[in-house]
């Protein structure tokens, strides 16, 4: 049997709105996936540190507070600076459907905004991670 | 037999034969079982709902509600720097709003400036920068706080923000006796729920009593706090839940500030509450109801209380913004209507109704126009507001009125055993309770279990919405960055110190008030975030252990 795809779940900048974070935490782990949450408040500092720590396959950033053109882009960032491109970002939250294209170009592998169906959540995190092992 | 048993067994039985209902079971959305018709054997005793204005409240703070006075319609801003909000306080009060009500930025509601390196791309996006004093004074430039009230949602830096507001205030010469409003300052939610903290637990608690006892003393028409149901709904509670939870913290400032002497009378008239309105209409009207019965019979049975004032739940409202859809966006007019009917017929003493372009982003002038009218509609046009609590009476609302009191009561019973609110926020029961109702709601959702229209019912296809969406000026984070940094340049560093070394004196022996050093310390130009810094000095930072 495969091992289980392995996702962090993180809060990046400063707002405190985790119910989406932890519902798709609870959906992935309920998927059978192994669910790191970083908890609230995290600096992409501590975000990409926490996901080469766990050696995650996925990392899904939740941001409402409109700072994801700030924040994702570093988190990329950081993860090729540290050698750990392949681990696939995706982000959720509450971002403006002309922001999508431009989070995408900077290498973000999917976004989800609000009610995005968790069926499809589950999917393409596992599909991400399936891509990752090849 | 009765008239109800006859009318089941002829008319009922006859027509369920022919034709049975939709569902096995009905049930409001915290799950209180419905029946299908209510009749005078679901009476509640008079004496138990009472008359408004008369304790236990359950039909309304005041004896002639808004026949004397209107509620006040209070829509949320924020954003930008000072002036930038100005510009829309202004434009609200033209379109014939009442009250105001400040949004903050995410680093002014976590108490870092907005030069501090976390503060970076976030700076007057979900609502205005206020650092300083010289921030505070640009917000309400051209506005008389003798006549409109203010409210503040702010929490872990709330006794800095109403420091800065005393201290605008008294520099244009107005009564602090006059000032009406209020900041939110409702940190235990905070932990449960919205999760913006600073400090610890009860440092936190000590910083709240200062306030309350400092406004109780100085400030005669100042609502010191806000005691919020609203974000432990939007976290994901039902309508039980929210009050309960709220319940449990008022109970504990009324706990904590009665320990430091004050007595209940001296201080929870001025106590204020802030609920949601949700989608389920009468559960809504009922949870209002309830709040206030349950809220006289705290402070009049558990705190002694013997001022009517401190028995009588006042409370702002805020239509759901969770219930509102990025599909079809124009619905959400309609659904922010209906919300903000069962406000009104629940007895709200004020009211925001939320932007239609909620799920996108913070709300354009054009929706907040819309939503501003919703409230100028129902209050003119409808008619509703002539009769004191209209359902009351009704069989159906009155029960369901007693099953919240009810099912809420066993909640403070059980947290009244695990230890009190604060134990059951260290052992994460609301955060549990919380977590496993969101999980159940989007479960719903996502099985259409729960309609949603236009979201998994009645769904276009995809497709660009053209609604117009605020955008934040760009240039205005660097403008407020720099002018931080200039005040910082410009003061009397040597009594900021002086200042910030003496708070740090006061805030290690709790039986000092930190209010009036703290009103100091902004007219000497320290920072929010300075003042923050210095206190995680003293008291460390709240670290969660996340429950999902």
């Amino acid at each position: 049997m495969a091992a289980p795809v392995r996702v962090l779940v993180g809060k990046a900048g400063l707002d405190g709105h985790d119910r989406g974070a932890k519902v798709v935490a609870r959906v992935l782990r309920d998927a059978g996936m192994e669910v790191v949450y970083t908890g609230l408040h995290r600096t992409p500092e501590q975000i990409v540190s926490a996901a080469v720590q766990e050696d995650v396959d996925v990392i899904g950033i939740s941001i409402l507070s409109g700072a994801h053109m700030t924040l994702v882009p570093k988190v990329v960032d950081l993860l090729r600076k540290q050698g750990a491109g392949d681990i696939a970002v995706v982000v959720g939250g509450v971002i403006p459907d002309e922001d999508i294209p431009e989070l995408r170009k900077l290498g973000v592998a999917d976004v989800f905004p609000q009610d995005t169906a968790p069926d499809v959540i589950v999917n393409r995190v596992r599909d991400l991670a399936a891509a990752r092992a090849q | 037999m009765s008239l109800l048993d006859d009318w089941e067994k002829h008319e009922l039985a006859e027509f369920l034969h022919k034709q049975p209902e939709a569902q096995q079971r009905y049930e409001t959305l915290s799950g209180i079982p419905v029946k299908r018709v209510y009749t005078p054997e679901d009476q509640v005793p008079f004496e138990e709902i009472g008359l408004p204005g008369r304790y236990p409240f359950t039909r309304g703070p005041y004896p002639t509600m808004y026949r004397g006075r209107r509620w006040t319609m209070r829509q949320i801003a924020g954003y930008g720097t000072g002036e930038d909000t100005n510009k829309r306080f202004r434009y609200l009060i033209e379109q014939g709003q009442t009250g105001l009500s400040v949004d903050f930025d995410m680093p002014t509601l976590m108490g870092y400036d907005s030069d501090d390196p976390r503060s970076e791309g976030e700076v007057g996006r979900e609502g205005v920068a206020v650092c300083s004093l010289d921030d505070m004074a640009a917000l309400f430039e051209g506005i008389d706080l003798e006549r409109i009230s203010v409210s503040m949602t702010i929490n872990p830096t709330a006794w800095i923000l109403l420091a800065m507001y005393v201290a605008y205030a008294q520099s244009r010469g107005f009564d602090l006796n006059k000032l009406s409003g209020t900041v939110q300052a409702d940190i235990l939610k905070e932990y449960q729920a919205q999760k913006e903290w600073i400090f610890p637990i009860r440092p936190s608690l000590r910083i709240v009593r200062d306030l309350i006892v400092h406004c109780a003393r100085n400030m005669a028409r100042y609502n010191p706090i806000n005691i919020s149901g609203y974000h432990i709904s939007e976290a994901g509670a039902n309508a039980v839940q929210e009050v309960a939870f709220t319940m449990c913290n008022a109970i504990a400032y009324l706990e904590e500030v009665t320990k430091a002497g004050v007595g209940v009378d001296e201080f929870a008239p001025r106590l204020a509450f802030y609920f949601i309105s949700q989608n389920d209409f009468f559960e809504e009207i009922a949870k209002f109801r309830a709040a206030r019965r349950i809220w006289a019979r705290i402070a009049k049975e558990r705190f002694g209380a013997r001022k009517p004032e401190s028995m009588r739940l006042r409370f702002h409202c805020q239509t759901a913004a969770a219930t509102l859809t990025k599909p079809q966006p124009m619905n959400n007019v309609v659904r922010t209507a209906l919300q903000a009917l069962a406000a009104v017929l629940g007895g709200a003493q004020s009211l925001h109704t939320n932007g239609l372009d909620e799920a996108y982003a913070i709300p354009s002038e054009e929706a907040m126009k819309i939503a501003l009218r919703t409230q100028q509609i129902i209050a003119e046009e409808t008619r509703v507001t002539q009769v004191v609590d209209p359902l009351g009476g009704s069989w159906f609302l009155e029960s369901l009125t007693s099953e919240i009191e009810r099912r809420c009561l066993a909640i403070l019973d059980k947290v009244q055993r695990m230890g009190g609110t604060v134990k059951a926020i260290e052992e994460g029961y609301f955060q549990r309770e919380i977590a496993d109702t969101a999980y159940q709601t989007m479960r719903g959702r996502a099985s259409g279990e729960l309609p949603v229209v236009g979201l998994n019912k009645y769904v276009d296809p995809p497709k660009k919405e053209g609604i117009e969406i605020h955008r934040i000026d760009p240039a205005s984070e660097k403008r407020q960055i720099e002018r931080t940094r200039e005040l910082k340049r410009r003061r009397d560093q040597e009594k900021v110190k002086t200042l910030l070394d003496r708070m740090e004196k006061e805030a290690r022996d709790p039986a000092v008030n930190l209010m009036p050093v703290t009103i100091e310390l902004v007219k000497a130009r320290a920072t929010m975030g300075e003042i923050v810094a210095r206190l995680k000095q003293v008291h460390g930072t709240y670290t969660e252990t996340p429950v999902f």
